[in-house]
């Protein structure tokens, strides 16, 4: 029992190390960024940065509990309510990469082009295999969006074989490589994934492709142990002209994955 | 009070009463009706056929098991000690020492007596030598050696046997019949059941018969077994089981 | 499929032979998270069992049913109900222990103890079947019956803490909860499989768990040897 209670409070009695907890989207954890971006951080700042990567709406879920330091995500809509409701600071813009329609390189629906709502809705015409996220992810909010600007109701009309898997992207591209699927993806996971069988990406460059991520200080109102001094000094390092550097640095095999955009 | 008592005047001191004592298992009625006194100095036998209720007789004497009528008496101001052996001795897989040790552990008796007591008894027994074995790895008959010095090192005022030697070839029979015949010399009073009749002629005093959870005779031994008698109750009993009756 | 399997033994070999520095940290953390929670479950759910092996109360039945049901906690439960707990907006929260090791330790033990108690309790019930009575006829008491028979029965013991070991460390759902898998701090090998597999690493997943088998392969193995030497020296002398 004492052993037992000795393990819980010896955190208390160490000397404070500087790390922070960042909850973050397993996107773009998988995506690699964090393992270029946060040694350079650390370099600069002596800050250890401890990601754990969840989808967009448990990461503020757990932010709101007062788990995570700092929040990094990319549902602008969901941010902003978070902030609304009083668990952060302001919203800081970031970065945004973007999103890619994922298919089998035969292209049976032919959607291949750099238009996401004809893609959609040719795809819901020929009745062909769509994985959906269904996650509460704000990859799953983009789909979700990009139906509606195709003006197809997936409560009402759902098209023959969209799928709903409710998980991360990661499973999801295993999903749709094992059944030659089409889907939405980041392009950070994409380029990471190995498991790729017959696909290839089809659809790219649309503007309304593009995804937006913020970063917010957890409020120190709501939970007075956050450590409100070092995460402000993350938040304002990767707005800063050093951190919108090493987001432009990052590459994967020589592609430019995340476009930086603080203050725009 | 002892000294009082002129030396072969008067029964000895009583340890043990059952008056129309009992006991039952659920259902069934083991034992039922019986009147025993147990004295100082006793070599008590209980023979009889198997499922008679010996060995619950037994228990109920050492307080193993709940049952009306018995009675313990205190032995010069003090609570009795007894100690029980059983058919095959339960010893831990530690050395003989140790065994003997946690007895006198689990009994509380003082730290400072603990050792001596102990190589005492195992010198009793003749397993001095063998107090660092591990007490599994003894022979069968050398185990109820182990389990007759784990109870004379407690100093006991009644050892109970159940069938202590029913599982040993003749010569360890020999052995820890002496042992026992030893430790009864010594005034340690005896309970013991058997199924060797010649054991019970050889260790007893008394001999009781026991048939269907009753205590049918309880006589002298010598009475007991003496064929000149009108037939007791036991005698079909002892027909079935001495060749010679 | 075969030859993802035959890619996955060579990328394992691999593994093992390259010695990478971060798979190394990754295989201690779950040695020492597993083996710490396995010797706090231990612990008390040794003596646990043992004491409920041999004391009788009301509702002693009822009990031990509930024990022996708490053996199909399922993992990913215990992590829920964890990190519920020592979330800072939780009742435990001002420990500050999530996302650590601690917490992993934590949860672990909570999910073992069942396992450690029951299979006690079921052993130690045995031998008290047997020699219960004798040991009641020698003076022992409930405490000391159980200790006694705890540690006459140390051998078979060691085979429910090996049970306990190899439940901790395969299971994922806890320590996946409340460690986060952090890169680094909270990563074991479990994490790490299901992080490949959702990555489309598949090969390399399969690499990892074969690598974890092979770890706890060994443990048994060494295990197995030093019983092995305990109870030849014993055979030998009662054949002397």
């Amino acid at each position: 029992m004492l052993a037992g209670l000795g393990l819980l409070a010896s955190p208390l009695l160490h000397a404070q190390d500087k790390t922070i907890v960042m909850a973050s989207t397993t996107s773009t954890d998988q995506s690699g960024l964090f393992g270029h971006l946060l040694p350079a951080f650390k370099a600069a700042t002596g800050i250890e940065v401890r990601v754990v990567a969840l989808g967009t709406g448990q990461a503020l879920d757990t932010a709101r509990r007062g788990d995570a330091d700092v929040v990094f995500v990319h549902d602008q809509a969901a941010e902003e309510k978070f902030v609304a409701e009083g668990f952060g600071l302001k919203r800081l813009a970031v970065m945004y990469n973007d999103f890619v329609v994922i298919g089998p390189k035969a292209d049976p629906a032919g959607v291949r082009g750099s238009d996401v709502t004809a893609a959609l809705t040719k795809i819901a015409a020929a009745g062909a295999p769509f994985i959906s996220r269904g996650d509460k992810s704000g990859t799953h909010a983009a789909e979700l969006r990009y139906w509606m600007a195709a003006r197809i109701d997936l409560g009402a009309a759902r098209p023959k074989g969209h799928q709903e898997c409710g998980c991360g992207m990661g499973p999801a591209l295993n999903i749709a490589s094992s059944s030659n699927a089409y889907l939405l993806a980041d392009r950070g996971t994409w380029l990471n994934f190995r498991n790729r069988g017959e696909l290839a990406v089809l659809v790219e460059g649309d503007k309304r492709l593009f995804n937006q991520y913020g970063v917010m200080v957890v409020n120190p109102a709501k939970h007075p142990h956050v450590k409100v001094a070092l995460a402000r000094q993350f938040a304002d390092w990767v707005v800063s002209s050093a951190g919108q550097a090493s987001i432009a640095a990052y590459r994967i095999g020589g592609e430019q994955l995340f476009f930086p955009n603080a203050g725009q | 009070m002892k000294r009082d008592e002129p030396v072969l005047a008067g029964p000895a001191p009583r340890l043990l009463t059952l008056k129309n004592a009992g006991v039952r298992f659920g259902e069934v009625q083991a034992l039922e009706g019986v009147d025993l006194t147990l004295r100082r100095g006793d070599r008590l036998a209980l023979v009889g056929a198997n499922g008679a209720g010996k060995t619950t007789l037994l228990r109920l004497l050492h307080g193993l098991v709940a049952g009306s009528g018995r009675t313990a008496h205190a032995v010069d101001g003090r609570p009795l000690v007894a100690a029980m052996l059983f058919q095959r001795p339960f010893l831990l897989h530690l050395s003989v020492r140790m065994n003997v040790l946690l007895a006198l552990w689990l009994r509380r008796v003082p730290k400072a007596e603990r050792a001596a007591r102990c190589a005492r008894a195992l010198q009793r027994v003749g397993l001095g030598a063998l107090a660092e074995r591990p007490a599994r790895t003894l022979s069968g008959g050398q185990q109820q050696r182990l389990a007759l010095a784990r109870a004379w090192a407690l100093q006991p005022d009644i050892l109970f046997l159940d069938e202590p030697t029913a599982s040993l070839d003749p010569s360890a029979r020999r052995e820890v019949e002496n042992l026992i015949e030893q430790l009864a010399a010594d005034g340690v009073t005896l309970v013991f059941s058997t199924h060797n009749l010649g054991q019970a002629k050889r260790l007893a005093s008394r001999v009781a018969y026991l048939e269907a959870g009753r205590m049918l005779t309880d006589l002298p031994c010598d009475l007991f077994f003496d064929t000149r008698q009108p037939p007791s109750a036991a005698a079909a009993f002892l027909a079935g089981e001495l060749p010679w009756a | 499929m075969g030859g993802g399997f035959a890619d996955s033994l060579r990328a394992a070999w691999a593994l093992v032979t390259g010695f990478d520095a971060r798979l190394a940290e990754i295989v201690g953390l779950s040695l020492g998270v597993s083996a710490s929670a396995c010797a706090l479950a231990a612990g008390f759910g040794m003596a646990a069992g043992a004491w409920l092996a041999v004391a009788r109360f009301p509702g002693h039945r009822a009990v031990v049913a509930a024990l022996n049901t708490l053996l199909a906690l399922p993992s990913v439960v215990v992590g829920l109900v964890v990190y519920l707990l020592l979330s800072r907006s939780g009742p435990l929260g001002a420990f500050g222990i999530l996302f650590t090791t601690r917490a992993m330790v934590v949860a672990q033990t909570i999910l073992v103890l069942p396992v450690v108690a029951a299979l006690t309790r079921q052993l130690i019930a045995d031998a008290w079947r047997g020699n219960g009575e004798q040991l009641r006829s020698m003076g022992a008491g409930v405490v000391a019956s159980a200790a006694l028979l705890l540690l006459h029965e140390r051998l078979a013991l060691v085979t429910v803490v090996l049970t306990a070991f190899g439940r901790a460390i395969s299971e994922v759902g806890a320590v996946m909860i409340v460690g986060g898998n952090i890169d680094g701090v909270t990563r074991v090998m479990t994490t790490a499989i299901a992080l490949e597999t959702s990555k489309g690493d598949l090969p390399l997943a399969l690499a990892l768990g074969l690598l974890l088998l092979a770890v706890v392969g060994l443990i048994n193995l060494l295990v197995a040897a030093l019983q092995g030497n305990g109870g030849g020296a014993g055979a030998r002398k009662a054949l002397a």
